[in-house]
């Protein structure tokens, strides 16, 4: 195992062992403690599997898991913070169907490996983009009616 | 022979119609590498809200039917396995299509996928009646064993780490608990207003299971598929034919092997065909061809991985324990119509079991006979570029979660579950007993807490649940599972270990 992926799983073991310890503290001490007898067993499990993965991956003994190299995370983060910032921000400010169709464009123009400086390659990004708006038009707001967020848009 | 009063049901129109939706819609859905059968029937419970339990059903069950078999015409013609249940096909099934018998090869995996999932289906309905009133000896300490054995069982034995797949599904029952505790009336881990009501399955499923394939498409950046599509010829129908039947052995392996194996919690369709591919292999007279674009080989993989469909469903519909990441799905498209499987499910419902039942037979049929004219549209649709592809399941993973209960709460939640779980897979943590934890949780909870009042009015805690022939009986199971894996894994870590040495030895001499 490299330096990178250890120091990784050591963040991310304690991270989830930080959850694990946490929920067993909050198991413990909140009442009334019939509610919580259930949820202090499974805590208890949970905290001790947690530590023992976290223990494993300070001393450099994890197996499993290949953790995430630099160009995996240049690759990730663009596309990451477009859909976070869609689902908690963009969806109910401007409406589901523009965030979305907007959201759609954006990702294809970031991954999509076609050239950037053609003009056709932009009309198709275009079209497509229309026409996924459309299919989920189609078949959210026709066929299942489900009545999404218009807000300041669409 | 009650399943057949029901069959009618399946053949009126527009039950029949979706019934091909739900076939050819699965059949391009399997082939796209990427999207999984799991994640694919995740996506379209959403499309079940509007329908008739039963209509919902016939629609999931015949996409997670055909996904698995569509999986094999990426194996085929890309080389690129559109499931992991279609690895083993991959094997001679491509080397078939670059020998210029791309339609044989998929003709036959056609074939093969229907016999193998016709017989899983038919052991699906005379096994599930029988086990449904066996079920009926369960009380709340067996339900609640049953229910730990769920996650444990698919903890280890689906996992690389058991630690970790047992961890997995610690956090699942975690996040069963969240919410509003009925029983007690208590607030249980609400820390933000989105959880107030709990988790809701369907958004939690489908951002499991959506949205780390979403984040693993941006990972691979500006790429292309680097894969060609391998034309396909003509070949006569009635030589596959005779060619599947001719190959009785590997097709009657593949068979057997993927319904036994279907049968066995957390051990899913890849595993399946790579055993029956194994074992075809091993008592094949022509096991030196095997690899070289043998058609037994194709047989024997694609039968298993469609044979383990049905079976995997038994202890879904006697024991409402899914044995499977795609099981649980289909249990959640059962709960948003507030059906519950379980022992009593063929009594209280048993239009919608029966026709459910039956539909996926005849889905096996439609997917055989589609699948040999859909496979070159499919494989044309497996080439969408990762960008749309991502972009594409990240609109129906937001869309899909908000129309579950009109709640943005929902898409949060679905959002921070997916991409937790993208980086925890990243660390060898597994969604399948994430999956089962927090669709198990609240029954492990229920007749956890039934049981403790049961044993408080008449014997002891210890006394009620560790005792009992059924009691002992899954105890049993849930540590010799753990243990088995955990020795598998030692026994792993020392091959490994001597590999490495054996390799020094030599680099020093």
């Amino acid at each position: 195992m490299t330096g990178l992926p250890r120091n990784q799983h050591i963040v991310a073991s304690g991270i989830v062992a930080a959850v694990g310890v946490s929920v067993a503290y909050v198991s413990y001490t909140q009442e009334p403690a019939a509610a919580f007898l259930f949820p202090r067993i499974i805590s208890t499990v949970f905290a001790v599997l947690a530590i023992w993965t976290f223990g494993k991956a300070v001393l450099g003994k994890t197996k499993v898991g290949n953790g995430l190299d630099a160009n995996s995370i240049r690759n990730i983060v663009p596309g990451l913070i477009v859909a976070l910032v869609f689902v908690f921000w963009g969806a109910k400010f401007f409406g589901f169907y523009t965030a979305s169709t907007g959201v759609f464009f954006l990702l294809l123009s970031l991954y999509d490996p076609a050239p950037h400086n053609e003009a056709k390659t932009w009309i198709k990004r275009i079209v497509i983009s229309a026409g996924f708006l459309a299919v989920m038009y189609g078949l959210f707001a026709m066929l299942l009616s489900v009545y999404t967020p218009r807000e300041i848009l669409f | 022979m009650e399943f057949l009063l029901y069959f009618g049901d399946v053949f009126t129109p527009f039950n029949f119609i979706l019934l091909l939706i739900g076939t050819i819609g699965g059949l391009i859905l399997g082939a796209t590498p990427g999207l999984s059968p799991t994640m694919a029937v995740a996506l379209l419970i959403p499309f079940t809200f509007r329908l008739e339990p039963a209509q919902g059903l016939i629609l999931l069950g015949a996409a997670y039917t055909s996904t698995v078999a569509g999986g094999a015409v990426s194996a085929i013609l890309l080389k690129i396995p559109g499931a992991p249940a279609n690895i083993a096909t991959t094997l001679d099934g491509h080397t078939m299509a670059k020998k210029g018998q791309g339609a044989k090869a998929l003709q036959l995996s056609f074939l093969a996928s229907a016999v193998g999932g016709i017989f899983g289906v038919l052991l699906l309905i005379f096994l599930t009646p029988v086990l449904a009133t066996w079920a009926l000896a369960f009380g709340p300490s067996e339900l609640f064993w049953l229910a730990i054995l769920g996650v444990t069982v698919i903890g280890s034995l689906d996992s690389s780490s058991v630690v970790k797949g047992l961890l997995s599904g610690c956090i699942g029952l975690w996040l069963a608990t969240i919410g509003f505790d009925d029983i007690m009336g208590a607030q249980r881990f609400i820390f933000h207003s989105s959880v107030a009501g709990g988790i809701n399955v369907i958004p939690a499923l489908i951002g499991l299971f959506a949205i780390p394939q979403v984040i693993t498409m941006f990972a691979k950046g500006r790429t292309n598929l680097e894969a060609e599509v391998i034309e396909v010829e003509r070949h006569p129908i009635k030589e596959a034919f005779s060619e599947v039947f001719r190959r009785s052995r590997a097709l009657t392996i593949g068979t057997i092997t993927g319904s036994i194996i279907g049968l066995i919690p957390g051990v899913g369709g890849q595993i399946a065909g790579l055993v029956a591919y194994d074992q075809s292999k091993k008592m094949s007279p022509e096991r030196d061809k095997f690899g070289t674009g043998h058609s037994e080989g194709v047989i024997a993989a694609e039968a298993a991985n469609n044979a383990m469909v049905g079976p995997s469903l038994v202890p879904l519909l006697t024991l409402s324990i899914p044995g499977s990441p795609t099981a649980a799905v289909l249990l959640g498209g059962l709960l948003i119509h507030g059906i519950f499987p379980g022992s009593d499910l063929f009594d209280n419902y048993p239009d919608v079991a029966w026709t459910f039942i039956n539909s996926m037979l005849v889905g096996q049929i439609l997917m055989c006979i589609f699948g040999l004219y859909v496979a070159g549209l499919a494989a044309r649709v497996a080439q969408v570029p990762n960008s749309v592809m991502a972009a594409v399941v990240l609109g129906l993973a937001v869309f899909g979660s908000y129309s579950v209960q009109h709640s943005m709460g929902d898409v949060y939640v679905m959002m921070a579950l997916g991409t937790g779980m993208f980086f925890l897979e990243r660390f060898g943590f597994s969604a399948a007993p994430l999956v089962l934890g927090l669709i198990l949780g609240p029954i492990a909870e229920a007749n956890f807490v039934q049981g403790s009042m049961i044993a408080n009015a008449t014997s002891s805690f210890g006394q009620y649940f560790f005792s009992g022939t059924l009691n002992l009986t899954l105890i049993i199971i849930v540590v010799s599972s753990i243990g088995y894996s955990v020795w598998m894994e030692l026994r792993s870590k020392r091959t490994v270990t001597i590999d490495e040495s054996v390799a020094k030895e030599e680099n020093l001499s």
